[in-house]
């Protein structure tokens, strides 16, 4: 007996068969799914309406300057432009040279730039800051075009990263002594706050989370107990809490005379908080290593510290990523609560333009665009992150 | 397969693992009672018997994945205590194949080999990858040099796991059941390396294997393990046509049916 060939079943593939199958299957799905339409087109013309007709936007350009940068002097903004000129070419250049995750970086700078300069240009600030915006995210794209070609070494790319941190720093700070007036951190503020406070956040909490994990499983029971000790305590703490810690209780351990800005005790607050945090995902991550990949690197000969470097962590790391990017994302937004000591990050900059006359009734519009910012960032963060796990998946379990 | 080719083969008489009264129990549990094992240069050394008798956990003593408790083992005149030298001194000597392969699956087949003569014996990355490349000839995969593990079929994948402990240019090797994992098609070219590497090299082995054509062909001596005590040794020969002891007959009998 011969086997009898079919035709295949009916396909629900294309736009309508797609609608036949997902949203009109039957009559209460056709009726549930024209409500849902309608209510949405409602909102959407409700919201479209007060968005181009009745809102107050004026409120988000004409304190464009605060939005930004706080209190930084206007007269030396020119330095923050420069310090993001920075990233923005070696974000282009590594784009050019790896491709994928970096790209992501580089597409984010630029956009935001550009985003920037539109804003700008609508702003008293004036069309100086248009075209130096519209440089610097033009300047990714260019430098994109060189990276691909110039086939820069990893290396030297990696170490012009390392070097560009301490003089993007130095650009924003100032330097005594130099034609760079120093800025105190009292006059950052706005966005150029948030993300450096995120920012800086991320960098110092990462490695040192990865060590707390470590810690935690060392053989050494000082290590072990002093790792898990900070771990628990940290975690059982709010993080308001520890930021009011860092800003009154932290000046009084140092040794006299010694000086901690308030910034600067918000960012170790801010990282030693995100650490104990990044050190539970890492270690989750490192609890997933089979014990076979252990043996066979200690039977090759590999030392401890060895057979983490090499074998242990690159396969933990790349399997929290996911976490850890939530946990970044979650930083970043937390960063608004150093509003309680008194910092002008964003959404404090938000609240102090409303308290400003002129700003009467514009609450709706400044807090929209503050949440607009805070989602473009949030969602370049896990656009990056889908990147960078694709990326690493390649080949691998 | 002819018994002629176990009878012609070369074992020197110089002793490089000496087992002494070697014990070891995981928590009440007494797996090691009182092992006595010497190999010489040169000797392949197969370990069979039933799971739970204890062969693995020894052959894991004698690069000190697992630890003895009592008894001693001297590995090329290093003896194993918890001195950290002496164990680094002792696994740089010898390379081990896993049941599970346990290759790193983020690195490529050739980073595999590479990371170990790179990092312990610090090699410039272009000799490790000389080496690497011969090494890959060597186990007759060249092309797939820069696969990652997931890419490979089981039988590539032990191939390049004992390629990579051979990239340490190890004197003895351990292999510690090393086709149980692989299937039944991929056993050979598995064995076809292992038998290459006892014949050609004279490397000292000692293999924890139930392929007995294998252990026909290529052993010097076969060990019978049974709770955690060697019931009997002797070359394959005997041990295949003239068991002495009543347990090994009996487990023969079950794995040739």
């Amino acid at each position: 007996m011969t086997a009898e060939t079919l035709t295949p079943p009916a396909t629900t593939i294309g736009p309508i068969g797609w609608l036949r199958a997902n949203l009109f299957s039957g009559p209460v799905s056709a009726f549930v799914t024209v409500l849902v339409g309608a209510a949405l087109v409602w909102l959407a013309i409700q919201v479209g309406g007060w968005a181009t007709a009745d809102a107050r936007w004026s409120v988000v350009t004409d304190n464009l300057r605060v939005f930004l940068i706080g209190r930084y002097p206007g007269d030396l903004a020119w330095r923050i432009w420069l310090s993001l000129a920075i990233p923005s070419v070696l974000a282009g250049l590594s784009a050019g040279a790896f491709g994928r995750t970096t790209r992501t970086l580089a597409v984010t700078l630029s956009a935001v730039q550009a985003l920037i300069a539109i804003l700008i240009a609508f702003s008293p600030i004036g069309i100086l800051g248009v075209v130096a915006y519209a440089a610097n995210a033009a300047a990714v794209w260019v430098s994109y075009a060189v990276g691909r070609r110039a086939r820069i070494p990893r290396r030297v790319l990696a170490g012009a990263w390392l070097v560009s941190l301490p003089i993007t720093f130095v650009l924003i700070a100032g330097f005594r002594g130099t034609p760079l007036t120093p800025v105190g951190t009292n006059e950052w503020g706005g966005l150029l706050l948030t993300v450096l406070l995120a920012a800086v956040g991320i960098v110092l909490s990462f490695p040192l989370g990865v060590l707390l994990a470590l810690g935690r499983r060392s053989r050494l029971p000082a290590v072990r107990i002093l790792s898990t000790g900070y771990i628990e305590l940290i975690r059982g703490v709010p993080l308001v809490t520890i930021l009011f810690m860092a800003d009154l209780i932290l000046p009084l351990f140092l040794p006299g005379g010694w000086q901690l800005d308030r910034v600067a005790r918000a960012m170790g607050g801010i990282s030693l908080f995100s650490a104990a945090y990044v050190a539970e995902n890492v270690r989750g991550g490192l609890q997933s290593i089979p014990s076979g990949q252990v043996e066979a690197a200690q039977a090759l000969g590999l030392s401890g510290v060895q057979t983490n470097i090499s074998i242990v962590l690159p396969q933990a790391l790349r399997a929290v990523i996911p976490a850890n990017v939530g946990l970044f994302i979650s930083l970043l937004k937390d960063t608004t609560l150093v509003t309680i000591i008194g910092l002008l990050e964003l959404l404090n900059v938000g609240r102090a333009v409303l308290g400003q006359p002129e700003s009467l009734g514009a609450r709706m519009e400044v807090y929209l665009f503050i949440a607009a910012v805070f989602f473009v960032l949030c969602y370049a963060m896990s656009q990056a992150s889908y990147r960078l796990e694709r990326q690493l998946g390649v080949g691998t379990r | 397969m002819s018994d002629s080719v176990a009878e012609t083969k070369q074992a020197t008489n110089r002793e490089i693992i000496v087992a002494r009264d070697v014990h070891k129990w995981f928590g009440q549990l007494h797996v090691l009672r009182g092992i006595d094992l010497t190999v010489n240069v040169g000797e392949v050394v197969v370990i069979f018997g039933a799971s739970g008798s204890g062969k693995s956990t020894f052959i894991r003593t004698i690069n000190r994945l697992e630890e003895h408790q009592r008894g001693t083992i001297t590995v090329d005149g290093i003896e194993l205590t918890n001195d950290i030298r002496n164990i680094a001194a002792v696994r740089s000597e010898i390379g081990m194949v896993f049941q599970s392969f346990n290759l790193f699956p983020h690195l490529t087949a050739l980073q595999n080999f590479t990371l170990a003569p790179m990092r312990v014996r610090k090699y410039a990355r272009k000799d490790a990858d000389a080496v690497g490349m011969k090494l890959l000839e060597r186990v007759g995969i060249p092309e797939q040099a820069h696969k990652y593990p997931a890419q490979l079929s089981g039988g590539q994948q032990q191939r390049v796991a004992i390629a990579r402990a051979l990239a340490m240019n190890p004197k003895i090797m351990l292999f510690d059941e090393p086709t149980s994992a692989l299937d039944p098609e991929m056993i050979s070219e598995v064995l076809d390396v292992m038998r290459g590497l006892a014949e050609e090299q004279g490397m000292t082995m000692i293999c924890v294997t139930h392929e007995m054509g294998f252990a026909r062909a290529v052993a010097n001596r076969m060990v019978f393990f049974d709770e955690g005590v060697i019931v009997e040794e002797g070359p394959p020969r005997q041990i295949f046509e003239a068991p002495q002891q009543e347990r090994t007959k009996r487990f023969l009998s079950q794995i040739l049916h």
